[in-house]
């Protein structure tokens, strides 16, 4: 994977996808002037994210006006953006697309999808079942919304399937003003996490987060890119709207895959082997 | 005191962006509130000085023919010192209007009868500022329910209300507001030598103790008692909770339809937004 990329830190307004959609553009105008090939947008980055009733007010088929007009906008520049997607029967995901050379190339369902303490999102959406690589042109992307991060079966299959590249799309908020650390709690660790599954697959990780306040809760921004080494590539963006670009190269992925061969010594039999006897199948079976 | 001590330098970048961002929105650049002369409202008014300009922030000051000189200078003094425009407006006529010829003399009903007053007062002066109306409460006060309900509860946005009043004290340290205004007993100053502490009859920084082990950290009682908290002032505290959760709710709502406010008509304030 050699590729310009870009992380959209946005602050989306709660259900207006039109108004979203406008920033979008925008946005995409100007990644198209400074040469962007790849350009992320945070989680749900066309609807806000505490949608509770306009959930389904909001939904999108894949053919929607707003969905083609990023496929449009894709002919020259590839995308990655998040919106309600509107299934058959009726059943509503928090999906991520990837727009690329006209057409949606690609779409991920969260999987995991956040529903205890301050999140409900279960309530409202159906999950997706499974985490397929996205095939870009610029290289494999494994993508992950929010929450799929904190599960290891994502990370870990895109890593068996040999991606280039983690994107986290998020719509994360802030929380945790303890003294002592001198930033929010959740940043701490969401860099934790972001530098581990860096760590342990060997893979560039880009983290798109929102920024701004839906009733109270601020999303907590903080957007980084991640190199294969575990060690960001630049600054990270703070609390504020902002860009994020960097320069993914083939080569660094590759030094850090040959001084540590994790994918190479990986035997993902052991786990299919345990997993088959914990859910009652056989070896043939698994 | 790990448990409760925030980084008050974080805590007020945040709550600064929290004022702008969520007035901002619904196309507001000014706030209104009403400034006692304790530390709450202190802390309130020094954080929308600094989110809208102090020429963008009115603080009213509403005392009651017995309110206590010692918070009207104190008032006045954050009104010095955060470079607000300061409004002294005195409630007496108005909540007399009503308390003599409906003979209340119940404190407790007095006092929410000044309280609702200050309300009215705060309301009409923000329609006249096109302004939001800043909260003033704390978390300590809403989870004990320390407040007149539509009096000094009711605010549009409350940068407060996750703050533990110790927290609130740390936030008044660093935002360096007078120390008159930071060292006295803490008092809604509803009748003459008033106290929060006695009253309540117990400190705020017991509550808080208990108070950041119930609800943040997700304690039981046995585990406070068990680590030598007075089994009597937590029972007595998760009562003071269990029973005040009326206050931090809007009003029940018969539900007849199949969609009901409150129930399952769910909407963020920030809808379209």
């Amino acid at each position: 994977m050699d590729c310009r990329v870009r992380l959209a830190q946005v602050d989306p307004t709660l259900g207006d996808v039109n108004a979203n959609l406008k920033s979008h553009l925008e946005v995409i105008e100007r990644a198209r002037a400074d040469g962007i090939e790849l350009l992320v947008f945070p989680e749900l980055s066309l609807t806000g994210y505490f949608l509770k009733d306009q959930t389904f007010e909001v939904a999108l088929d894949l053919d929607a006006p707003p969905l083609n007009a990023l496929c449009e906008q894709s002919r020259d520049i590839s995308i990655v953006a998040g919106f309600v997607e509107r299934g058959p029967d009726n059943r509503m995901y928090n999906s991520l697309a990837l727009f690329e050379d006209g057409e949606i190339r690609h779409i991920h369902r969260k999987v995991h999808l956040v529903t205890y303490g301050m999140f409900e999102e279960s309530r409202d959406l159906a999950a997706g079942e499974e985490f397929v690589v996205a095939e870009s042109k610029y290289g494999r992307i494994g993508l992950l919304t929010c929450e799929d991060a904190w599960h290891v079966d994502g990370a870990y299959l895109y890593f068996l399937d040999g991606v280039d590249a983690l994107i986290i799309c998020s719509a994360g908020p802030g929380r945790g003003v303890t003294a002592g650390n001198g930033e929010l709690a959740s940043n701490r660790t969401w860099r934790t996490l972001q530098d581990a599954l860096s760590l342990f697959f060997r893979t560039w990780v880009l983290y798109c987060n929102r920024v701004g306040w839906e009733d109270g809760v601020l999303f907590a921004g903080h957007s980084r890119i991640v190199d294969p080494d575990g060690c960001p590539l630049n600054e990270e963006l703070g609390l504020d709207t902002g860009l994020l670009d960097g320069e993914l190269s083939r080569a660094r992925l590759e030094r850090a895959r040959v001084a540590t061969p994790l994918r190479r010594d990986e035997r993902p039999w052991i786990l299919a082997r345990a997993l088959a006897r914990r859910v009652g199948l056989t070896e043939s079976e698994a | 005191m790990t448990h409760l001590d925030i980084d008050p330098a974080l805590v007020t970048d945040i709550l600064i962006r929290f004022l702008r961002a969520e007035a901002g929105k619904f196309g507001f650049s000014k706030a209104v509130l009403g400034l006692s002369g304790g530390i709450d409202s202190a802390v309130s008014c020094a954080l929308s000085a600094r989110a809208f300009g102090p020429e963008n922030v009115l603080a009213v000051m509403m005392p009651y023919r017995t309110s206590s000189a010692d918070s009207l200078s104190d008032a006045e003094a954050v009104i010095n010192m955060t470079g607000v425009r300061g409004m002294r407006f005195d409630i007496s006529s108005m909540v007399d209007g009503y308390l003599d010829p409906a003979q209340v003399e119940d404190r407790l009903r007095r006092g929410n009868v000044m309280a609702r007053s200050r309300m009215i007062v705060l309301y009409d002066q923000s329609a006249a500022e096109r302004a939001l109306v800043i909260g003033t409460s704390n978390k300590t006060e809403l989870l004990l329910g320390y407040s007149t309900q539509w009096g000094d509860s009711a605010s549009a946005l409350n940068p407060l209300g996750d703050l533990y009043k110790h927290q609130v004290y740390q936030l008044a340290e660093h935002l360096d507001l007078p120390a008159s205004v930071r060292e006295k007993a803490p008092s809604a100053d509803l009748f003459a030598g008033q106290s929060d502490e006695q009253e309540l009859g117990f400190s705020y920084e017991e509550a808080d103790q208990i108070l950041v082990r119930l609800v943040d950290r997700r304690w039981r009682e046995e585990e406070l008692v068990a680590a030598g908290f007075s089994s009597e002032l937590t029972t007595r505290i998760v009562q003071r909770i269990v029973m005040n959760q009326y206050k931090r709710l809007p009003p029940i709502v018969a539900k007849l339809s199949e969609r009901t406010v409150g129930w399952d008509f769910r909407y963020l304030r920030s809808w379209r937004h």
